[in-house]
């Protein structure tokens, strides 16, 4: 663990030094950050607010602020469901539920085998497919539209079997 | 501003560069596939599409150039196809999966048989196919922002400039600011952002600031749930937006400018990079523009999704590295704004129609349109309609030929009831008003707004009462909590809606909600707020009678409202021996009477609905009924449920 702490912290380095230590870079930086964990570890916004030199609490005012910031580690699969207006008016929140209950957690929550993490989105303008689901693995995002509570299921399998086939396991 | 010559002669060669490519593209002997991968595009499987063009080929081995274009707005149609055969026009061709690319490469390609079948129409005059412009829906557009949008290879900056592109820029060059300010003051256009403000009048009042050396920057921070245009228009053609912002920061002289776009839209981010740095190595864009001695630096700069970030002040704030919150105007930005300096804010839509006008003349935009809202609009026209996409039509085109002879009309023969118009700040305009023109006055005066363009159909199946709810909980959600009366005041909003759309509401509460809706619009700094309360305003103003039934009888008449809507197997209907509905039941909620036909539990049921899409149509056999009360309890005892 020591060593990917280590790690980490090298190339969050790396990636802070890119850019210039001007405060109209903090969004730029959180975002690149984001990019490398997939979330913001709380060390992290420490080293940017460092960084900067402002307080940690401005670091974490804006990463709280705007809704692309997590400051929880991400499932391997990232589920986002659509919840914009066209996906509304098609019932996405039936969709959600189904994932809620398939997965057995909430929305914002990550599997305990951190697999999956469920989350809801405002729309990823895709409306003419509504409802709408994103799923993101490694920065690869695909998109399943007209979807239905018996496509959770399939997709979930689908994972599963990967997943349990996998060499991760 | 004198010009140096050689501005027009470089650009001239540029130009020839790019019709020698496009020819050889299309007099390539080669047949020429192009596939819409806009982000819509792709999730409905254009990427697939591509690769099975592609081994097919190579497994048949066949030599044709398969190319990417962006989004042509027919999303219901898509994935589209074009395959131009030489000596052939080309044809379009509509929801293409990997096996019809296949045949496509058999039929077409090997054989020569254009596959009518599958054809939407040709893209030229052609004896075989009546061309795409001759479908209802190409005749009643007119396409200024969208023209080139899935014609052209969005990467390709040479074929933009092959279609006329980048020549607006170069006119305005020699043009004095003046001219360039005038030439928009008397085309009429104002913004398509929402608000509709006099571009010119903006544009001028930037130029003349005392604060130093303005900054352009273009909004793409289309935060609007339900519209999804400015998306469209930066992934398919994002070289007509960056000429409309490189001609307005000539106009107000800017030499630096912000393309601001969501985080939430990979694919545009990347679109707009790369025609960013092939603009620059052409020397469209950067240091010394075509010899001209006029600098312009754009950088994209990626929103990180906040509603609020659209409105100008909050997104200055964001790009400042601060939390996205409006503060108090004036001054307005376009006088002081970026670091303390006058700084223009214009729409993707606004900035794509500039080259437009500078082109064609300000003449045959003002014709367009009517007297007060000029030119053409990009609407997003989604929900209940048979054919949703984005449509550009010309501002004072009717709600009714929107949705009837446009889109194709309502889906699944249900009836029409409201269109959504300009999202969480509009409003929802009832059937009855459906021969409305669509301009900014009117529709303002409607209730509505047109906002940035997003319309969602609503048919008979929809809740009015629910779908304020729904908007409120967008507003509140997205509230930046500087405003008392839009942090509290919208929460308040919110759980008085709930209360009703789960039947606990009392006719008091309506009062109290009109109350609270005109103190938060009164209460409100930026237009988040102070439009916050529109969709309850228009609802209440055309959907009382819904409203009341929730709060009187406790019932939803659209037996939408969960708490307030039972699904109920018909036993008179049901027929014995299916079980269709059982197995697609996410909680089991459904099992087998004695009788052998099936029955709800209602504890169990969580009114997701799969059930009545579930049942055969010969049966129909699943009704929704509200209010709860009138249920019926089950026929006969269940029994043999546990039993094995």
């Amino acid at each position: 663990m020591e060593a990917e702490d280590k790690e980490a912290r090298l190339q969050l380095e790396r990636s802070l030094k890119s850019f210039e230590p001007q405060r109209t870079n903090l969004i730029p930086m959180l975002q690149s950050m984001q990019a490398l964990f997939g979330y913001l570890p709380p060390w992290g916004m420490e080293e940017v607010a460092k960084y900067l030199s402002v307080p940690v609490g401005e670091v974490y005012g804006v990463a709280t602020f705007y809704n692309q910031f997590r400051l929880t580690p991400p499932g391997k699969y990232q589920v986002k469901v659509c919840t914009g207006t066209a996906c509304h008016v098609k019932r996405s929140y039936v969709i959600l539920e189904e994932w809620e209950r398939r997965l057995g957690i909430k929305e914002g929550g990550t599997t305990s085998d951190r697999l999956f993490s469920l989350e809801k989105v405002a729309c990823v303008g895709c409306c003419a497919l509504a409802p709408v689901v994103v799923v993101r693995q490694d920065s690869t995002e695909t998109f399943y539209g007209h979807m239905m509570t018996s496509k959770v299921n399939g997709l979930v399998m689908e994972v599963e079997r990967k997943e349990g086939n996998g060499s991760t396991q | 501003m004198g010009l140096p010559s050689d501005t027009p002669a470089r650009f001239a060669q540029i130009q020839e560069e790019a019709s020698r490519r496009w020819k050889a593209l299309w007099q390539d002997p080669r047949p020429l596939i192009t596939v819409g991968t806009a982000t819509c595009g792709l999730a409905q499987g254009a990427g697939e599409v591509m690769g099975a063009f592609r081994d097919a080929a190579a497994r048949m081995g066949l030599d044709v150039q398969i190319r990417e274009v962006g989004c042509i707005g027919h999303c219901y149609a898509e994935p589209l196809v074009t395959v131009k055969m030489p000596g052939m026009a080309p044809y379009l061709y509509s929801r293409v999966n990997p096996t019809k690319a296949e045949l496509l490469l058999r039929y077409l390609v090997q054989d020569g048989d254009p596959f009518l079948d599958f054809v939407m129409g040709a893209l030229q005059e052609d004896e075989l196919m009546p061309p795409v412009w001759d479908l209802p829906r190409f005749h009643y557009e007119k396409r200024l922002i969208l023209e080139h949008c899935g014609l052209i290879d969005p990467e390709e900056i040479h074929q933009y400039i092959a279609k006329g592109g980048y020549r607006a820029l170069v006119r305005s060059l020699s043009l004095q600011p003046e001219e360039i300010i005038a030439e928009l003051a008397a085309a009429g256009l104002r913004g398509r952002g929402g608000a509709g403000f006099p571009t010119a009048r903006k544009w001028e009042i930037c130029r003349k600031s005392p604060y130093g050396i303005p900054i352009v920057i273009c909004n793409g921070d289309e935060g609007d749930p339900g519209a999804y245009m400015d998306r469209a228009v930066l992934e398919s053609n994002p070289h007509q937006v960056l000429e409309g912002l490189a001609i307005a920061a000539l106009a107000v002289g800017a030499s630096e400018g912000y393309v601001y776009v969501r985080a939430e839209y990979p694919l545009a981010i990347r679109r707009v990079k790369k025609a960013l740095q092939d603009a620059s190595s052409l020397g469209l864009l950067g240091k010394d523009m075509l010899g001209s001695g006029v600098n312009l630096d754009i950088r994209l700069f990626e929103g990180s999704g906040a509603f609020v970030c659209g409105e100008e002040t909050a997104l200055i704030a964001s790009i400042q590295g601060e939390r996205g919150m409006p503060r108090p105007r004036p001054p307005f930005p376009a006088e002081r704004g970026l670091g303390g300096r006058p700084t223009l804010v214009n729409n993707v839509k606004t900035l794509a129609l500039v080259p437009k006008i500078l082109e064609n003349g300000n003449g045959s935009f003002s014709g367009i349109g009517t007297d007060s809202s000029p030119g053409t609009m990009v609407f997003s026209v989604v929900g209940k309609c048979q054919q949703p996409g984005l449509v550009e039509v010309p501002l004072g085109t009717t709600l009714r030929q929107l949705v009837f002879d446009i889109c194709g009309g309502m889906a699944e023969e249900k009836g029409f009831k409201a269109l959504q118009i300009g999202g969480p700040s509009g409003g929802c305009v009832p059937a009855a008003l459906q021969d409305t023109p669509m301009d900014y006055e009117t529709l303002q005066e409607a209730g509505a707004m047109m906002g940035s363009g997003g319309i969602v159909v609503l048919d008979e199946e929809d809740c009015m009462v629910e779908v304020a709810r729904f908007f409120l909980e967008f507003t509140q959600g997205e509230s930046c909590g500087k405003c008392t009366f839009c942090r509290i005041g919208t929460r308040q909003m919110l759980e008085l809606l709930t209360r009703i759309t789960s039947g606990k509401g009392t006719p008091e509460d309506l009062e109290l909600l009109e109350e609270l809706a005109r103190d938060v619009k009164q209460g409100s700094l930026c237009n988040l707020g102070a439009t916050a309360p529109n969709p309850v305003l228009t609802t209440l103003r055309y959907f009382r009678e819904e409203y009341l039934a929730h709060v009187q009888e406790k019932k939803c008449p659209a037996l939408q409202c969960r708490e307030l809507t039972a699904y109920y197997i018909l036993p008179e209907r049901c027929a014995a021996g299916c079980d269709a509905c059982v197995g697609t039941c996410p909680t089991e909620a459904i099992y087998t009477m004695r009788t052998r036909k099936k029955a709800v539990e209602q504890d169990k049921c969580v009114k997701c609905g799969e059930c009545v899409r579930a049942c055969p149509p010969e049966y129909r056999a699943v009704v929704r009924i509200s209010p709860v009360t009138d249920v019926p309890l089950p026929e006969a005892p269940r029994a043999e449920k546990n039993s094995h």
